[in-house]
Order: C-alpha cells, then structure tokens, then sequence
C-alpha cells in the first residue's frame, strides 16, 4: 500500500518510499533523513517546516510525500554550496539571528525565497514575508537584521558578476 | 584550596567580544540534531492516550485489546510505575506524568504505547478503555479558594500557616514577606490606591516539542537521548521513578529548541523509559503541538492584590499584596517569587507580601523565565505608574526617588550590594527613546523589573589537548549561545585564542552533577566553574615549567598564554624564554602527563539584576487593536561575556512579554477543556507584529564573580506587561489591570469609560 515516490531533493534524484497518508515532512525526516527540516506543530501555524517545491515555500507538514513525485524540493540542508555557505546563512551566524536555532532552518528557506523574489526588500517587506515563521527566543531583531543585511550583500556579489560577465 | 571569586577589575582580552559561536555553522546547516532527531536501530514509536476531562477519577483502565493489536510491543499505565517507598516530591512528578487514580486536567496522560509506527501506536490508543468518573472542577484561581470550591486534593492542609489547617483547601502554600509595619506606613502617605490585577495563564512556546528517546537494556542499565534544559536531574528523577540506580542511566542531552523554564520538568521521559523497559526495545517519543500545550509547561493565572500609598512629594510609605498564583494540581508552584519579587525594585521602610499557591484543574505550572515575577510586576508597575498621576510626577521620577540601592534591605529579606535599578532608570530618562515624538493615538509607558538570578551546582572539565588547544567540558546545556561565552571565559583566563577552545555539553556519565540551565545560571555558574579549572590547570601549567626550569614554581607566573619567570631575589630567572601553552603540552609527556583542570562548586551570590523598559504603543481605538511602535530594554548584565547574545537575551524576553502582554492566554470552556492547544489560537508575536527592540547594556560588576558576571537570560520578560499596560493605559485613559490586553478587553474598558 506504500507509495514510490521520485523527486529531485537537493540537487539529486532521491526515491523513497511512503505511505499514502504521510506527510511530505515526515517523509523528509524519516524516510529521506533530512532532520534538518523541523516539525514545530504539524499544523502549519510554526513554518519550522518551510521547504520549496518546485521553488514555492510551501509548509511540508501540509504537503503529502506522495504529492513530491517528480517535483523539485529544496530544504536547508542544500543551501550551502559545499563548505561554502549561502550568504543568508553566513549573516545569521554573523548577527546571531538564532538563539536555540530550531527555528532557523524554517527561517532561512523562506528568507531564501523572499530574496529570489524581492531582491532589495524593505524591513517592512522582510517581517511581512517571514510573519509565517515563528521564532520564540530571538524577538525577530537580529533575523530581520541578518535577512536586510545578506540581501544586501546578495545584490552587491549579482552586480559585480554582471560588471564581470 | 580556597576559590576567590571576588570581581577584580581588568582589561579583558576575550569577554566582550563577539566572536560567531561554535555550533552556529551546525544550526544553519541542519546538520544539529535536536530531541526529534535522534533515533535508534529498531527503534519503536511511543504515544500517550490523554485524559479528556477536566477531573475526573479513573475507575478502570482496560488495556487488553489495545496490548493485541498487531505491531504494538508495550502499553504502560500507573501500575508499571513504582509508588512502593518512592519519594513524595517524586511521587508528584511521576503522578503529573502518568495519572494515578484520578485526572486532574485535560491532557493529563493515562497510559501509553509503543508499537512499531506511529500509526499503530495511535490506533491501539484508541483500543484501550478508560472508565472515567467526571468530578467537579475549577480552573479559576479566585473561584478555587472559596470555601465551596471543589476540592483538587484533599490532603492539602495550606503549609506555612501556623498551626497547620485543620480543614483542606486548595490554597496548597502560603508565604509571608516584608518588613516594617505597613499601617503605619498607610497614615504618613497623602495618597493610597488599592487594586486587584489579574493575569493570563500563558506557556513558554517553545518550537520544539518535549521528545526523547529511550533504550533500557536488560541488564538494567538504560540510555535516554533528550531535550531538556537538565540531563542531570532529569537522570535522578527518571531514575528513581523506575527505581533504578542513577549511575545506571546515561542522559544525553541534544541541542535544545527553546525551553525558558519549560523543559526543568520531566513530561514524557519516564513514560519512554518505562516502554523501553516492558517492550525491551529503544522507544521514540515526541509531543504534538497539542499534547505540549494541554500537558506541558504553562506559567500560572494569577490575580493580586495590591496596595500602596504615597507622599505628595512622591515618597512611598507603605507596600502591600496579596498574590495568588495558580499551581495546577500540585503543590510547588512559585506564588513565592512573586511575592518576594513584587516590590524587589525599590526602597521602602513598610512593605508586606503575601504568596499563595491555588491548586486548580490546569496543567502543573512549570517555570517560565523569571518564574512568578513577570505578574507581580504588572500588578506593582501599573500601580507606581497611577500613583505618580496621582500626585502629578513623571512616571520616572517618581520610581527614580524611591529606587532602591546598595544598603537598601530588600523588601524579600537581604540588603543589597551594587545594584542597577537607579542606574537603569537614570539610563532610561535619558535615552532618545524618551524623546521621540509620539505620533497619533500613540503613547508612551515604562516599567521596571527585577530576577535574583540563581547559582547553584556546577562541574566543569578543562583539558590541554598535546597541541596546547582547550576542551572545556561542562554539563549545563546551552540554551542560546552558552558554548560561546564559555569559550570566551577558558580563552580569556588561559590568555589563548577564542579559537583555540572548544566548549563541549557532556552527558551524565561523563561529569559530576550538574543543576539545570535554569535562574539564568548557566554562564553564571559554569563560568565561575570554568574559571576554576583553569586556575586549576594554569597551576599546574607553572609547575610543569618550573620542572623544566628547575626553578621554584612560585617564580612562574602565567601571562598572555605563556609561562614567564618572575626575579624574585634568584638572579636570572627571568632570562628564560618564555614557554607557551603549546610548548608545555607538547612536552607534557615528560613532565608529568596530561594537563588538566577540573573544578566542583555550589556558586554562591549570583547578582541580582534588574530592568528597565521603555514601550511606546499605537491603540487602534476603534479595534482595540494595539501595536509596538518602539521598544527599549535597558538591563544590568553585570560584565556581558558575549555582548551579542546578551541583547538576544533582552530583545527575546521582551518579546516573549509582548506576547502575554497583548494576546497569549489559555482559554478554558466550562467543561474545563482547553480551547486553544495550538498556534493559531495561542498566538504568539509573529515577525510583522513587533518592531526593532533597541537594547543597552550596563555593566555593574556582580562583586561575587572574578569578571563581575550577573546572569542576563530573564528578567528581560519582567517588565513588558506593565510596561504596555502602562502605554496602552496612558493611550485610551483608563486602567488597564487585565493581561492579555486584548481587543475584546480594550474595548470593554473603553465601554465602560
Ligand atoms: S511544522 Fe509545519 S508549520 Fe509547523
Ligand atoms: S532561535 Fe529559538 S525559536 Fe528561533
């Protein structure tokens, strides 16, 4: 009665297998072992499990594994470029915009999103799209900060590709 | 030999900066594995079946059918609990995490599986019979104490009442403070207001979910994977629960998703525990959202009373409160340090506090960052705010003339050494935030807060690895940047790179006891701790190159990381090279072996701290709708090890505040059910809900720690309720004396104007 189901997770062509009724988080986390996607509430109220599907943030706990097949999904841990880190991730360490840090994984994915959207965000802009995030330990002051800070520095590294290319 | 914690002032090379911490790069890879996720070969998934009523006595449980179902390996109930000769206090926590004969709140667990999925585990819940019979019940704190309440327990005869009730009550623990004789402080004051104040029962809300896993062996030794903010006591209680010896079970504790007090008690780890055993398998157990709010955490409801008078000229003669404090259905709730902390912020020659403690049909209140202060504070801080109206003074000065300071006996018994509530207001009248213009329907409002800080128990391990770098081994949990600042400590005594030190969370059989990461103890203590192995290990640094030498080691003094040779009558010593930590492990091998430092303390005199905020709110008049426009917190932090995550810590408490100021409240229906066991309901403060907090540190060394370390983790959450219940109060006109501040509540009070 379980389900195969194949996508490309991080880069890589990943199968596993489910049960109908599994949640695409649980499906992450047990079957795929990416424990970096976090379950703050299982109800979508937290975004402790923001992923990307075919590049939109969707909340995995309210997505079915089996819905994955053949779609693209992107969670924190394909973030980084090797030991290289992605800029968002580099300015949370920077300004400490993780306290205990369950949250971060969420946080980072969807800031991730909002950037390749809206490139040069207001403060405004970055609280509203991270408002389905919670973080209970760090206020949001030091994630804000770290989100403005690496679009930032984002928009700086894309120009100067471009005066290079 | 004798430890000198005295501060001693100096330049600091290492404390103060703000170096990245050493588990950042985990955290922002995903790489960290926190309670959830940790798992074990052939592990199974546990799930605990919750009682539904309010109250209600267990007639029977019947678990036969559920014990059949294919793939389920355990079911567990009372019974496979020890009660024979147990320790009382451990019988209470037991008893909270596995019901007895009776129910006491909706959520409390009854019994519990293990089945090979999760799947199973759930439809085997739904197997097992409970006979239940509905007893009255009350989840009121001021309900709970008439005389005809229904009785939670009725073995509770009110302790601290002399002589001992004859009759039970469900007010489990009273405590008395102060000093003076507050009536005759009532005749010398020009003005005396009188008010009841009533707070929400609000919860910690940690992302993560109490989880754990749990391996008993056979043989009788057991190993337990959790997140908590005590491996240690969670050892001891887990341990004597299943009559097992402590040294039998090794807790390790994993990265930690918050707990602010919440995750000082034990919930679901017994329960695992006691699956692993029957099932003879490893057991997975993780909450749900639900299960952590109906069955853990949450803070007390209270409702105080409060009385205070003042001088035209703005002296307070005379302080008085009654605070009651929900406990759920245990005693051992903190009624008392509310009552010890209410007027803690200021000088008085006549104050009075009475704590009582109300067992009622909620879940058992756990510790919530400055556990019962935050509530004092709103009832005291709203009521310092209206008397100043009174007699027509600023809100700050009036608290500046009666601050209390060093040599003032605190309203809870000890007098004060240097403290920081003067120089916090004094910041706070100054700060530009005092002086921005407020815009419409806007408006300002400031309190103070106060936290003992605690110290107790600590154990740390220092060890020179052969290439001169540092391990510091301690077994408090870090809850938010602890490795870090401790890192910081060993590198500034050992006089070597931040760098160079690695900071590692050992588990239970690897160190002595440790208390929990709780009373904003943790850098406090373990620093203390830490520092002492260092000395430790920097004597025996000297010895080893006095051998070297062959000089005496008292001619070696340790400086920047090196060992040096002091002239100290004996000509030329001082020629010497200096040797390196690095040159001295290497050579460790032959001068005496490893080099290491090792310390055990019971840390004495914490430095209290204390806060001041500043809030500036926008009342939406027509909603009730109220937002944060601007906020300031201004604490004493004594010496901020690692400045960056102090104002984490401020701007977090504050936040947390915000939420139980404005919005965060269990709702209980009339059938005493919980009604909002979620974060859609229970809203806490999202990102687009709150502003920048701006921060400001002072550094008023704690006299009783080498580098003047206060702890900073708490009493950043003291006092946001007044501070907005003041602003919210100066925006609409009328006084506001009811957390949450809601939009129903804010236009009641409007309506009622
Ligand atoms: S776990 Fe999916 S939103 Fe909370
Ligand atoms: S850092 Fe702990 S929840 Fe965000």
């Amino acid at each position: 009665m379980s389900v195969l189901v194949s996508s490309k997770i991080n880069g890589d062509d990943i199968e596993f297998v489910c049960e109908p009724d599994e949640t695409l988080l649980d499906a992450l986390r047990d079957r795929v072992g990416l424990t970096g996607v976090k379950e703050g509430c299982g109800t979508g109220d937290c975004g402790a499990c923001s992923i990307t599907l075919d590049g939109a943030l969707v909340c995995s706990c309210l997505v079915l594994g089996a819905e994955a097949e053949g779609r693209k999904i992107e969670t924190v841990e394909g973030m980084a470029d090797g030991d290289k880190l992605h800029p968002l991730q580099q300015k949370f360490l920077e300004h400490a915009a993780l306290q205990c840090g369950i949250c971060t994984p969420g946080f980072l994915v969807a800031s991730k999103t909002l950037l390749e959207k809206n490139p040069d965000p207001t403060e405004e802009e970055v609280r509203y799209a991270l408002a389905g995030n919670l973080c209970r330990c760090t206020g949001y002051d030091k994630i804000v900060r770290a989100v403005l800070d690496a679009a930032k520095q984002m928009r700086k590294t894309a120009k100067k590709g471009k005066t290079n290319g | 030999m004798g430890k000198d914690t005295t501060f001693k002032a100096r330049n600091f090379n290492s404390v103060g900066t703000r170096p990245l911490r050493p588990d950042g790069i985990d955290k922002v890879t995903g790489r960290a594995r926190y309670g959830a996720d940790f798992s074990m070969p052939g592990q199974l998934q546990g799930c605990i079946l919750r009682s539904p009523h309010a109250h209600a006595s267990i007639k029977s449980i019947d678990t036969s059918k559920a014990e059949k179902l294919k793939g389920v390996k355990a079911v567990v109930t009372r019974k496979d609990f020890i009660t024979k000769d147990a320790d009382p206090a451990l019988l209470t926590v037991l008893d909270n995490c596995m019901a007895g004969k009776t129910a006491f709140y909706d959520g409390h667990a009854v019994a519990a599986v293990a089945a090979i999925d999760a799947k199973t585990a759930k439809k085997a819940l739904q197997l097992i019979k409970v006979e239940y019979k509905v007893l009255k019940h009350v989840t009121d704190v001021d309900e709970a104490i008439k005389p005809k309440a229904p009785l939670i327990d009725k073995k509770c005869f009110t302790s601290g009442v002399d002589p001992k009730p004859s009759k039970a009550s469900n007010i489990a623990a009273r405590s008395e403070f102060g000093h003076g004789d507050v009536d005759k402080g009532f005749e010398k004051a020009d003005v005396i207001i009188e008010r009841n104040y009533k707070t929400g029962q609000s919860h910690q809300g940690y992302i993560e979910p109490h989880a754990c896993v749990a391996s008993y062996s056979p043989d009788g030794t057991a190993d337990m994977w959790v997140c908590t903010q005590g491996h240690f006591d969670f050892r001891a209680q887990c341990a004597g629960i299943l009559g097992m010896d402590a040294s039998k079970l090794r807790v390790t504790s994993s990265e930690i998703g918050g707990g602010f007090g919440g995750k000082t008690h034990l919930w679901i780890e017994p329960v695992t525990l006691a699956l692993s055993r029957k099932a003879n398998r490893p057991v997975k157990l993780v909450m749900t959202r639900d299960e952590v709010f109906r069955a853990s955490g949450p803070t007390s409801a209270t409702s105080i009373d409060v009385k205070m008078g003042v001088t035209k000229d703005g002296t307070i003669t005379a302080a008085e409160a009654e605070l009651r404090y929900t406990s759920g259905p245990y005693a051992g709730s903190w009624a008392r340090l509310g009552a010890m902390t209410a007027f803690a912020c200021y000088d008085l020659d006549h104050v009075k506090t009475v704590g009582l403690e109300v067992l009622v049909n909620r879940p058992k209140t756990t510790a919530y960052r400055a556990p019962s202060a935050p509530m004092a504070a709103f009832a005291v801080e709203s009521m310092v705010d209206e008397l100043a109206e009174h007699i027509g003074m600023s809100a700050v000065d009036l608290r500046i003339k009666n601050a209390a300071k060093e040599g003032t006996r605190a309203s809870y018994g000890p007098v004060y050494g240097p403290i920081g509530i003067g120089p916090t207001l004094e910041a706070a009248k100054n700060h530009p935030h005092m002086k921005v213009k407020l815009g419409k329907n806007q408006s300002r409002g400031m309190a103070c807060g106060f936290w003992f800080n605690f110290g107790g128990q600590s154990c740390t391990d220092l060890n020179i690895g052969p290439d001169g770098s540092a391990t510091i081994t301690v077994g408090t949990i870090d809850v938010g940047g602890a490795r870090a600042s401790l890192a910081l400590v060993v590198a500034e005594e050992l006089g070597i790179p931040y760098e160079r030190v690695k900071a590692v969370i050992a588990d239970t059989g690897s160190l002595g006891h440790n208390d929990m990461t709780d009373g904003s103890r943790g850098t406090f203590a373990s620093s203390l701790s830490a520092i002492d192995s260092c000395r430790m290990a920097i004597a025996e640094l000297r010895n080893r190159a006095a051998q070297i030498w062959e000089i005496d080691a008292d001619d070696v003094i340790w400086e920047n990381g090196e060992a040096k040779a002091i002239s100290k009558g004996a000509a030329g010593n001082s020629n010497r090279e200096p040797l390196s930590l690095a040159n001295l492990a290497q050579s460790a091998h032959k001068t005496g072996g490893p080099i290491s430092g090792h310390s055990q303390i019971v840390a004495d005199g914490a430095g209290v701290s204390f806060a001041t905020h500043i809030c500036d709110v926008e009342v939406d008049k027509e909603t009730g709708q109220t937002s944060i426009v601007r906020y300031t917190v201004i604490q004493d932090a004594g010496k901020a090890v690692h400045p960056t995550y102090v104002e984490g810590q401020f701007q977090g408490g504050a936040a947390q505040g915000i939420g139980w100021a404005l919005n965060e409240e269990y709702i209980y229906g009339d059938d005493g059910r919980l009604q909002n066991p979620g974060f859609l309901d229970y809203r806490i403060p999202v990102c687009s809900d709150l502003p920048m907090i701006d921060t400001q540190i002072l550094e008023i060394p704690n006299p009783n720690h080498p580098y003047g370390v206060r702890g900073v983790g708490e009493t950043s959450i003291v006092p946001p309720l007044a501070a907005i219940g003041n602003a919210i109060s100066n925006a609409i006109g009328v006084r506001m004396t009811q957390v949450p501040m809601s939009p129903p509540r804010i236009l009641a009070a409007l309506n009622q104007e």
